[in-house]
């Protein structure tokens, strides 16, 4: 049975940290993700949940703490945003080639430069490369269930690698929405124990942990490292569709709006795409075959499944909300526009920059990339690259 | 119960042999001798920062721990135990596991005065159940002789090499033990390799077996570091210690204790001669910096002294 509530995301996600029970949380404080933690430690003190929470002096040490706990044999997790995430980067690529099957909330902020504590993914897309499994939500529904999916995806025996719960900073993570809930006990069945293979604690068979592996090996940890990242493609469409049947919400790799029949369309991450949706919806009365390609899953990225769902669209803008600093394109219009390459289609792709640091991103914004996309289309405008939108003028 | 050496040397090695570890190396020797201290039977999760000692002891697909364990990086591991001391915990509160561990890890100096000084400041705060041993060899060994807020006055290393306008690190070495004191954890004690390791071995086994968090600074030579005979490492530790250079000490529940008072403190030269990093100290137009070194050891001796109120 479903329970209708309303919440913040931030609030969605520790409910479903509350339904799991895992057994330890180190974290530290960082604006937007700081009510996380709080509220763990809040149902800890009322003695709703069994988690050892840890009140860590950095984010450094959390994620540290969090790769302890997780070789030690515990189901762990920590939150972080921004620099927090920044502070954490050593210890991502740690967590991913110890292969370690641990999660982290995270709730995307702008990276510091001048400080900015709204949203953007430059958080998030920096660490793209660090070997974790990347998941993104648009609302705060999204945002609880992509976290009640991790651990079934990280724990799978053929996967055994972190996972980044990703939300948007106070649009999502803040934000009180309607949201549907599962009962505890139907999480708890659908999460299932814990029972790790090989763990620190395991009085038959000590480990040893992070070794040193010079060029002799080191590769082949990275080869592992890679076919995981692709096991984990089977692994996540299996878990969705067992997470169908026990919520009737279907998921994917990413979410096709008004796009089988698009001429039309935007791909994107996050939040923002409630608002494109809306603005699709406008442009459909209107008449014209406007379409969204919503990322769920980054890491691993659907490249052959994105260039199949757009191979029929005339223009494609591809939005990124985090700069690249490459002087050409963010992460999303990079990695999307090789995936039409291979794929050989035969698709006009812009890639443009849009609520960097929290700049607003309206329906009339959506609307306006759609106008350009058509006129692009019609070849009265020529295509104009890595524009921001809704800069300064 | 009283020390036997003989007793405790022949407890089954917890750390094998067949690492790559110099010959001479004091970090092993301390190693051996904290693990050492541990119950026969008792399980523990053993713990290391970056440094020589991690990638020589554990170099894939290889261990030389009977133990579990565990390295993450140089910087974190009084935080990486910490998260492991708390899922003994947190399995052991749902009853899926049923042994009892203690925790140790180790870090050199640089892992642990400087890089690591964070970590195991939160880790020994918020009081977990672990002893973080520093073996201090007083620099970066592993990357090649760097000083270390550690490195001793004077000393010659890679990044404060004696020159013609230098005589070497021109500051004081970082108190670490008074800072962890500081900390009003259970147990902090200072040691080395003296009195047949009776000093290094009564230590850990209160470290290991006081409940909450330990700290123990190890003075552990480096014979690549210091430049002195392999051999000569009891010598010099003997120095250390009757010079007054390096005071046996502990502080139980912010109590100070000394536990050694040489008879007859000899002069820091002593200790000082007996290393090549500090031969530059020795020449004639050099007495005044020697005689400065005296007077830091005094005052850091009558501090201590007045700590332990004697």
């Amino acid at each position: 049975m479903s329970i209708r509530e309303r919440m913040s995301g931030n609030e969605a996600v520790a409910f479903g940290i509350k339904q799991v029970n895992p057994d330890v949380m180190p974290a530290f404080p960082i604006t937007p993700s700081t009510e996380i933690p709080q509220m763990v430690s809040t149902f800890i003190a009322n003695g709703e949940i069994d988690t050892e929470f840890i009140p860590v002096e950095s984010e450094h040490s959390s994620m540290s703490a969090t790769i302890g706990a997780s070789a030690a044999g515990a189901r762990a997790l920590t939150a972080t945003s921004s620099c927090g995430l920044a502070f954490m980067w050593e210890e991502l690529y740690i967590a991913a080639s110890d292969r370690l099957p641990l999660v982290l909330c995270l709730v995307n902020r702008a990276l510091t430069g001048p400080i900015n504590i709204n949203c953007d993914h430059s958080d998030s897309m920096g660490a793209r490369d660090s070997g974790w499994l990347q998941v993104y939500a648009e609302n705060n529904q999204e945002a609880y269930d992509n976290f009640l999916m991790a651990y079934r995806v990280t724990e799978h025996k053929d996967v055994k690698l972190p996972m980044m719960v990703c939300q948007d900073g106070f649009i999502t993570s803040h934000a009180v929405e309607n949201i549907n809930l599962l009962e505890t006990e139907t999480v708890r069945k659908f999460v299932g124990n814990y029972e790790p293979e090989n763990y620190l604690l395991n009085s038959d068979m000590p480990m040893a942990i992070g070794p040193y592996a010079n060029s002799p090996f080191y590769m082949e940890t990275k080869m592992n490292q890679r076919l995981a990242m692709k096991n984990a493609k089977k692994v996540i469409l299996d878990v969705c569709n067992e997470f169908a049947e026990i919520s009737g919400r279907h998921y994917g790799f990413f979410e096709e709006y008004q796009l089988s029949d698009a001429d039309y369309a935007l791909v994107m991450i996050g939040s923002a795409a409630g608002t494109t949706k809306d603005a699709i919806d406008n442009l459909r009365e209107a008449g014209i075959k406007a379409g969204l390609l919503k990322i769920r899953v980054f890491r691993p990225f659907p490249d052959e499944e994105i260039a199949a769902a757009l191979k029929h669209v005339k223009v494609v803008a591809i939005m990124d909300r985090s700069e690249g600093f490459s002087a050409t394109g963010g992460p999303i219009g990079a990695e999307v526009k090789a995936a039409l390459y291979d794929a050989g289609a035969d698709v006009i792709a812009v890639n443009y920059f849009y609520g960097i640091g929290g700049r607003d991103y309206t329906v009339e914004d959506a609307e306006a990339i759609y106008q350009e996309l058509i006129e692009i289309g019609n070849g009265t405008k020529k295509p104009e690259q890595f524009k921001y939108i809704g800069l300064r003028k | 119960m009283a020390y036997n050496f003989k007793e405790v040397m022949s407890k089954p090695e917890r750390l094998a042999p067949g690492h790559r570890m110099c010959a001479g190396c004091g970090g092993t020797i301390a190693v051996r001798m904290v693990l050492r201290a541990l119950k026969e039977g008792d399980k523990a999760v053993v713990g290391n920062a970056t440094g020589c000692l991690e990638v020589s002891t554990f170099m894939y697909p290889y261990t030389s721990y009977e133990d579990s364990y565990i390295h993450n990086a140089f910087e974190n591991a009084g935080a990486t135990l910490s998260g492991v001391e708390t899922a003994f915990h947190a399995l052991k509160k749902k009853g899926k596991i049923k042994d009892d561990y203690k925790f140790i890890t180790f870090g050199g100096d640089g892992g642990t005065y400087d890089i690591g000084l964070q970590s195991l400041s939160g880790a020994m705060e918020r009081n977990h159940d672990m002893v973080y041993v520093c073996y201090d060899n007083g620099a970066y060994m592993n990357t090649g002789i760097q000083r270390s807020s550690a490195t001793p006055m004077y000393a010659d290393t890679t990044t404060t090499p004696v020159g013609s306008c230098s005589n070497g690190k021109m500051q004081n070495r970082k108190d670490l033990a008074s800072i962890l004191a500081a900390h009003d954890i259970p147990y902090v004690a200072q040691s080395t390799f003296t009195n047949t390791m009776k000093d290094l071995y009564t230590k850990s086994e209160k470290a290991i077996y006081t409940p909450g968090a330990a700290f123990l600074n190890v003075m552990a030579p480096c014979p690549r570091g210091w430049r002195y005979d392999p051999a000569d490492i009891l010598t010099i530790c003997k120095l250390a210690v009757e010079t007054c250079y390096w005071p046996l000490f502990e502080v139980i529940e912010g109590k100070w204790i000394l536990n050694y008072e040489p008879k007859k403190k000899l002069p820091i030269e002593d200790f000082l001669r007996s290393q090549g990093r500090f031969k530059h100290l020795f020449k004639p137009e050099n007495e005044h910096l020697l005689e400065q070194y005296q007077q830091e050891v005094d005052r850091r001796w009558e501090e201590l002294l007045f700590k332990c109120s004697r």
